[in-house]
């Protein structure tokens, strides 16, 4: 074996396995979505656009999405520099500020299930407190902006985490040097925030949102566990299509349309947060 | 955890001359409270008998009563469901750091033309909705006799999993300088020896959290599972396929089942996860 082969062989794995199941699977479900038996067809594309609950799924998927990503982003900005500013207590503090990392979204769906159904510890609150008299039924169809509130919540509870760790970890690349340069020059906390941290942050605010802003698009378990299909959703859909009626092709047609907004979704914080070349660390 | 939180309070307190001081514990105590108080209340549900479940209202205080456990792990499939996600999640953790990590290796060790190419493959995985896979692979699986087993949805679990085993060994690797493998190298030791000899021992804790992290990722994968298996539901499709007709009781529970499992593994691999995600934003 001549040692210029080693390092092909050694990615030869992976790259097998990627091309076999990543790459040949989205060229299928392209294929699937656009094909019939007489070949080219846009009829799948059709049924799926045509059918009442597409419109509503596609915009309460992204109504979701611009609510809990800019939320997730404020929240994890403050939670990573409070870590970097701990002195005591960071490791535990850390740990339990990344525990939701762990947790699958069915699990933050249980979760929430738990604090807003009907005999649940919201409704006991309330009813501790003397707010209302008898349990509301807070996950009911006739109250879909509170199903979509308390999604908001566990998803924000749950993905948080992610962001923050990616965070943490690009606010531990930024030299200390800068901050010491921005103190010296009588720079506020808040504006060495804006004028150092925030620039330099660059690449992991866009590896950050890229990841995040997917998996919103993907929500699935939670909203099942919270709403059943009260509140439709893309990847929701997907499911329906495939399982209960059936037709692989419009679930296909649907796993294209969430693959159009996941790809237009990167090239948009691709450019917005595009890092110049040579600046990076 | 917060006990932690609050033995360290009063030190602070005492060294606390600013609200601005104040108002910083306040933030860190109202993050951990915002995280663990749900995983309590999930706990709370758990840890009372199916009528407390249903009671109302609630006090937010456990009974220690087990029966809800015990009607959750007797409920027809659950074990098989328990059995079903450990055997896919070995296999996943088997495959991706089998498959990623001589990836990593040689990502971490050589210059050669093809590596940019390799990467962005591996880069694009990210920005693709992986748990759609499952939609074109069931068609495959069920023409090649994969459909609805075990190694099937590994193989979907491993391509979640793979970007991160990638990348997570190829910064451990790069962690290791070249010039202890170069000193084993010049004593006799061949490239493997060397390796085995020298490398693997140093990266072994790391390689284990990140088999730990993939083990996770297949643990709670939801769409996939539900997609791929009938007969042999993983414990998350098991639970979302039976959310509408389960008792409340069973789905808390079931919930439990898969968060207590995730506090340990994000506790085992707690160092790394920093690490993990440093390299990703290069």
């Amino acid at each position: 074996m001549t040692p210029k082969a080693l390092p092909y062989l050694l990615l030869l794995p992976a790259t097998v396995f990627l091309l076999v199941f990543f790459v040949y699977p989205f060229i299928q479900i392209a294929l699937l979505a656009v094909t019939g038996p007489e070949g080219f067809t846009l009829q799948h594309v059709q049924t799926m656009a045509s059918h009442w609950k597409f419109n509503t799924a596609l915009g309460w998927t992204i109504l979701l999405a611009a609510v809990v990503v800019p939320i997730q982003l404020v929240m994890a900005l403050s939670m990573a520099s409070i870590v970097t500013r701990l002195q005591t207590g960071r490791s535990a503090i850390l740990y339990i500020f990344s525990i939701p990392l762990g947790l699958s979204d069915l699990a933050a769906g249980i979760v929430w299930l738990a604090i807003f159904e009907q005999s649940g510890f919201l409704n006991s609150m309330l009813y501790g407190l003397g707010v209302v008299e008898q349990p509301i039924l807070f996950l009911g169809y006739q109250n879909i902006w509170v199903i979509f509130l308390a999604v908001v919540l566990a998803e924000i509870w749950r993905a948080t985490a992610i962001v923050m760790v990616i965070l943490v970890s690009g606010m531990g690349l930024i030299p200390k040097e800068y901050y010491e340069a921005g103190e010296v020059f009588g720079a506020s906390a808040w504006q060495r925030f804006i004028k150092i941290t925030l620039p330099m942050l660059r690449p992991s605010l866009q590896s950050a949102l890229i990841l995040r802003t997917l998996a919103a698009f993907e929500v699935f378990a939670v909203v099942t566990a919270l709403g059943g299909t009260t509140l439709p959703v893309l990847m929701g859909e997907t499911f329906q299509w495939q399982f209960t009626l059936q037709d692989r092709n419009v679930a296909s047609a649907y796993a294209l349309v969430i693959l159009a907004i996941s790809i237009a979704a990167t090239l948009f914080f691709l450019r917005v947060l595009r890092v110049p070349k040579g600046a990076t660390l | 955890m917060t006990a932690t939180v609050e033995n360290n309070t009063p030190k602070a307190v005492e060294t606390a001359r600013s609200a601005g001081r104040f108002l910083f514990i306040a933030a860190v105590v109202l993050i951990c409270a915002w995280v663990l108080v749900p995983i309590y209340l999930l706990m709370v549900n758990t840890l009372s008998s199916p009528q407390e479940v249903t009671g109302f209202p609630k006090t937010g205080i456990p009974s220690f009563d087990f029966s809800s456990i015990q009607f959750f792990i007797s409920f027809a499939g659950v074990a098989k469901a328990l059995w079903n996600s450990v055997l896919v999640a070995v296999l996943t953790m088997i495959l991706s750091i089998g498959i990623g990590a001589p990836a990593g290796y040689a990502l971490s060790r050589f210059d050669f033309p093809g590596k940019e190419a390799f990467r962005m493959l591996v880069v694009m995985t990210r920005a693709f909705p992986l748990p759609l896979l499952a939609l074109p692979l069931a068609v495959l699986f069920i023409r090649s006799g994969l459909d609805d087993t075990a190694i099937g949805l590994a193989i979907v679990h491993t391509v979640l999993a793979i970007p991160f085993a990638v990348l997570i060994t190829f910064s451990l690797f790069s962690g290791i300088p070249l010039e202890l493998e170069e000193a084993a190298w010049t004593l006799g030791c061949n490239r493997w020896q060397a390796f085995q000899k020298v490398v693997l021992p140093l990266v072994l804790p790391g390689i284990a959290a990140s088999a730990v992290f993939a083990f996770t990722i297949s643990w709670n994968e939801v769409f996939a599972a539900a997609v791929l298996t009938i007969e042999n539901r993983t414990l998350p499709a098991f639970l979302v396929q039976n959310l509408n007709v389960s008792p409340l009781h069973l789905k808390f529970a079931g919930g439990a089942a898969m968060v207590i499992p995730a506090l340990i593994f994000i506790f085992a691999v707690r160092k790394y996860l920093f690490a993990m995600w440093g390299i990703a934003n290069r």
